[in-house]
């Protein structure tokens, strides 16, 4: 049997997981060439249950239940992309796609670029990353910059449950290698989607989802709810905060970013990761050097520290939730 | 050998003679490996009682595992070193943890901060295989330093497909060292059994190593003893690694988290539960006439006594200072770390300022 999707007739409210079911649901209905790869994403559905159902109605021939290894998965992928195939493969958390980074960074990243343009990975590395689940060791980590750091990957992490839907296409449809990062403490929440064809929004681009004048912050993923509400509180004091949502780490759209600033003239940069060598440092540096004369203060960063994402118990702690963010933009709009 | 593997005790609980491997162990000794059981067995209990009560993040189960991990253990002198994944509670115990330990990494206080030196048990290992290279490395260290002392490295099924195992196993041939490579062969890796892992009986590919491989009746104890005793023996002789496979089964779900109805048959599970490793020992002891009921009711009060210890410990667990953050990360002062341990009490103290 193969597996069928319905246009639905309009926007449905559902789940980030539900989105993400959806978006592979279609890849697999539309091209017989998409394959999806990981541990436990057959029967089980995916620890998350991103993969729910799918391999019942498309096979175990194209919903491939994997040996234990990151590696040889990443790998295996690589091989298939070679022979004309789309894998789409999961990483079961954050921690554990270190064991793929040799075959990420050496092998998939480079044979574009090595081959001339004759070779082509169109293969998605999704991985459920980020903190604030109560989990134990190496299942909150934010790993964006190791992989933004390497050139010949693409990198994007939704924020909604549209966004989930509409981006896991795109990456799809990429021929480009993608790591697409599942902000999963946001698996649950509901949002509106509107999966009809005429409302896709194309390649992924940055979104202002607050508009404001007295100072923009910059989110991805996990981090663009957190800064909603700092933007709600802040408006509460008088504060009127721009928040716009990234969608896409690399490359990174600095030209809504710089739009924004050039109004604002103030810059906070929030996520998970480690602020040191983060998402963040790149952003201030870029946005420093367009448009200094535009900016009132210096542009700040909060995030994670320099420290091994702690035992659950402190994660409240390191984790940069709504006073922490609170803090970087009042002392933004004190400079 | 496939089967069961090698075994010592029946699920009737009759002994079977084995030619290469047998053991001859006083009432006392069989009695204290059903108490070491049985104890592991209520602690684990409770362990699934602390989560579902919140009082823990996850805990993942050994029931059904025990005599694998008893018996290997009670196999290490003192002196022998273990390095667990995460299921090895019953191990953990064997060489004299502290209980509350290892309820501190599934509560979220620490990260399993234990002294690895302290009782020769090395950290837990979430990463699937990691620490089988670890256990290899520090076999080469032991042998180089000339001691007697081996390791024992535990691992699952699953775990043999992910190549940090394989390179493990071929280092530990190449150099010859000291190493028991001990398989827990539980039959699921969550939601996969092991067709997904491996086309060969996982004992099998030791040979391939160009070191022996032996499956054993993982519920078993007394063949778990024998065949981890003699596995080290070769190990101290300087005669190289050793693969034991023991099968047996996970009979809960993977963690408190997973849900087993998903993907595999209640029956399967039933077909497990009637070669239970405590029942069988408890029917060997009772037809050799080496306890009584007294002997089953005495184990069950110290189960309920440590059961209480472990939930009361739980409950009075102190929560993480927030400097706990910073304090260990590096073993020599750095800068970085250092700054933003400094911001962030200027931040907290503005905190607690303003209410
Ligand atoms: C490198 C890595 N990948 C994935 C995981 C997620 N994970 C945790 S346990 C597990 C299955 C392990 O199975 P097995 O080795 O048989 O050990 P068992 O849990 O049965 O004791 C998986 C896939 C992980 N911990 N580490
Ligand atoms: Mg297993």
């Amino acid at each position: 049997m193969t597996g069928t999707t319905s246009t639905p007739a309009g926007p449905e409210r559902t789940t980030l997981v539900a989105a993400l079911n959806a978006a592979l649901r279609a890849a697999l209905a539309e091209d017989p060439r998409t394959l999806l790869m990981g541990e436990d994403i057959g029967r089980l559905g995916g620890v998350f249950r991103v993969t729910d159902g799918l391999q019942k109605d498309f096979g175990e021939g194209r919903v491939m239940d994997t040996p234990l290894a990151e590696s040889g998965i990443v790998g295996t992928a690589i091989g298939l992309a070679l022979s004309g195939y789309r894998p789409v493969v999961e990483i079961q958390f954050d921690g554990f796609v270190f064991p793929a980074y040799d075959q990420i960074v050496t092998q998939l990243a480079k044979m574009h670029a090595r081959s001339r343009g004759k070779v082509r990975l169109p293969v998605v590395i999704r991985i459920p990353y980020g903190g604030g689940i109560g989990a134990v060791e190496h299942h909150s980590e934010s790993p964006e910059a190791l992989f933004a750091h390497v050139a010949g990957l693409r990198v994007m992490s939704p924020a909604t449950p549209s966004d989930a839907y509409w981006m896991l296409r795109e990456a799809i449809r990429s021929d480009d290698p993608v790591v697409f990062l599942e902000p999963k403490r946001r698996y649950y929440e509901k949002g509106e989607v509107d999966r009809r064809p005429a409302a896709r929004p194309g390649p992924p681009r940055a979104r202002v989802v607050r508009e404001g004048t007295d100072l923009t912050l910059v989110a991805y993923g996990p981090m663009v709810a957190t800064c909603l509400n700092a933007a709600a509180v802040a408006a509460e004091e008088g504060h009127e905060l721009e928040v716009i949502d990234l969608r896409s780490i690399s490359p990174i759209d600095f030209d809504a970013v710089d739009r924004s600033v050039r109004r604002t003239g103030r810059l906070v940069v929030a996520h998970e990761a480690p602020v040191f060598f983060g998402a963040g440092a790149e952003i201030a540096a870029r946005i420093t050097e367009r448009c200094f004369y535009h900016l009132e203060a210096p542009v700040l960063r909060v995030g994670g520290f320099h420290t091994p994402y702690p035992p659950s118990r402190l994660e409240d702690e390191y984790l940069p939730g709504l006073d922490r963010v609170l803090d970087a933009v009042d002392r933004a709009l004190a400079a | 050998m496939t089967g069961d593997g090698v075994r010592l005790l029946a699920p009737d609980g009759t002994r079977v003679p084995h030619p290469e491997h047998s053991i001859d162990l006083s009432p006392e000794e069989l009695r204290s490996l059903y108490r070491d059981m049985a104890l592991a067995r209520r602690f684990d209990a409770e362990g699934v009682t602390l989560q579902r009560q919140g009082e823990l993040g996850l805990w993942p189960s050994l029931l059904g595992q025990e005599a694998a991990q008893v018996g290997s253990v009670r196999a290490l002198r003192d002196d022998d070193h273990a390095f667990p994944s995460y299921r090895e509670h019953a191990v953990a115990l064997g060489r004299g943890m502290d209980p509350l330990a290892l309820l501190r990494l599934f509560r979220g206080v620490d990260h399993g901060d234990w002294d690895p030196a302290e009782h020769r048990f090395h950290l837990y290992t979430l990463v699937i295989g990691s620490q089988t290279l670890h256990a290899t490395g520090y076999a080469l260290g032991l042998a180089k330093d000339g001691s007697e002392s081996a390791v024992v490295a535990y691992f699952g099924d699953g775990a043999t497909a992910q190549g940090d195992v394989s390179e493990a196993f071929n280092f530990a041939a190449v150099y010859g060292a000291p190493v028991v490579f001990f398989c827990q062969n539980n039959q699921w890796a969550i939601s996969e059994s092991n067709e997904r892992q491996t086309r060969v009986p996982l004992h099998q590919r030791a040979r391939g190593f160009g070191f022996p491989g032996v499956r054993v009746d993982g519920n078993d104890v007394l063949a778990c003893l024998a065949v981890t005793r003699w596995a080290l023996e070769r190990a101290r002789r300087g005669e190289g690694p050793t693969l034991i496979e023991a099968f047996t089964y996970r009979m809960g779900a993977h963690t408190t988290s997973d849900d087993p109805s998903r993907y595999r048959d209640a029956a399967e599970v039933e077909s497990w539960r009637a070669k239970d490793p405590l029942l069988r020992l408890e029917r060997l002891l009772r037809a050799e006439g080496a306890s009584d009921d007294a002997f089953f009711a005495a184990t069950e009060a110290a189960g309920e006594e440590l059961a209480a210890r472990v939930r009361e410990g739980v409950r009075s667990m102190a929560a993480p200072g927030v400097h706990e953050l910073f304090d260990h990360v590096y073993a020599e002062p750095h800068a970085l770390v250092d700054e933003e341990r400094a911001a962030f009490d200027v931040y907290r103290a503005a905190f607690v300022q303003e209410g």
